[in-house]
């Protein structure tokens, strides 16, 4: 899995990095003293991508596209799976980018534009943070925003590692906040 | 099931296991409501020869979508998830069979808020997506 891969999956790349993945996952005091600090990897270039925005991606919510969600992750709730309300990670879907072609690469996988080319390329471990304002149904006209928030390094048990951070805001075109969504990566 | 009563709820208090089986349909459903092409989900050459798996990748999402579907079914539908957060730590392959599972973590009586420890864990009993949930129950 190359470090630029589409927002929000999350796979680890190789199952035993996963105990290193979990005590470097953790939020700490270290972490915020390392947080947007130039080392040996990250230069002052790099970092100056934090609080970097993608263009808004306006989208209408449909039934059909809920119902599909539902069915394709095994949803049992009747509300769900006849389209009346979006289930909690439909925007995942939602606003996964739709990418042509000649823009993925050999993995099958398309480049985030938000993110710029980092000096490691094996994403490790990765996770999200939502919080539920409001809910999304049928006809709802909604704008995701993201922004990079953060990008830091540590150093890991068996090297440095790179973090970066994600925010994605899903608002009603009136300005209602309906979704906030932190995507953590770590690349090593 | 009931929804649970926030006076009866504590500390510790399991939340109800639940199977998950994974298969390709179910994946090519789920990257196909994406718009995920990652050929680790669907390839099987690609996925242990390029990548090193030891078969097809079950999409990462999909795991954090079952917590919170195991936080809203315990919660009842008159209940809201205000929070959920999770963290793929490891893969899970095509056709394994995982199960899905939580604990009460703490009980707001106050705010009527109950969080909750969740996760995801595979045949081993390794807990492969650890998770948190805040769920506002009905009164």
């Amino acid at each position: 899995m190359s470090a630029s891969e589409a927002r929000s999956e999350a796979e680890p790349s190789e199952g035993q990095r996963a105990s290193e993945a979990r005590s470097e996952a953790e939020p700490s005091k270290e972490r915020r003293r390392s947080e947007g600090r130039a080392g040996p990897l990250l230069t002052p270039e790099l970092l100056a991508n934090i609080g970097k925005r993608a263009p808004p991606d306006a989208q209408i919510v449909t039934r059909r596209d809920i119902r599909k969600y539902a069915i394709a992750s095994g949803q049992t709730q009747r509300r769900y799976l006849g389209g009346d309300v979006a289930p909690p990670l439909f925007h995942v879907a939602l606003f996964w980018p739709v990418v042509p072609r000649d823009e993925l690469t050999t993995d099958g996988v398309g480049r985030d534009k938000l993110l710029p080319k980092f000096p490691l390329e094996r994403a490790m471990a990765g996770g999200l943070d939502i919080e539920y304002h409001g809910e999304m149904r049928p006809g709802d006209e909604v704008v995701a925003t993201r922004t990079l928030t953060n990008i830091y390094e540590k150093a890991g048990r068996s090297g440095p590692l790179i973090f970066y951070e994600i925010v994605m805001e899903v608002r009603r075109k009136s300005g209602e906040l309906l979704v906030t969504e932190k995507t953590t990566r770590i690349l090593r | 099931m009931s929804a649970p009563e926030l006076a009866t709820l504590r500390a510790g208090d399991a939340l109800p296991e639940r199977a998950r089986g994974t298969d390709i349909v179910q994946s090519f459903f789920y990257n196909a409501a994406l718009w995920n092409a990652h050929r680790i989900h669907y390839e099987l050459e690609y996925a242990t020869k390029a990548e090193g798996y030891a078969g097809l990748v079950v999409p990462g999402p999909l795991l954090g979508d079952w917590l919170g579907q195991c936080a809203e079914d315990w919660a009842g539908e008159g209940a809201r998830l205000v929070k959920l957060s999770y963290s793929n730590r490891q893969a899970a392959m095509v056709g394994e069979t995982l199960r899905v599972g939580g604990s009460v973590k703490a009980v707001d009586a106050a705010a009527g808020e109950v969080e909750l420890e969740l996760w995801v864990k595979n045949a081993r009993g390794e807990v492969i997506t650890p998770g948190a949930a805040h769920v506002r129950l009905a009164r």
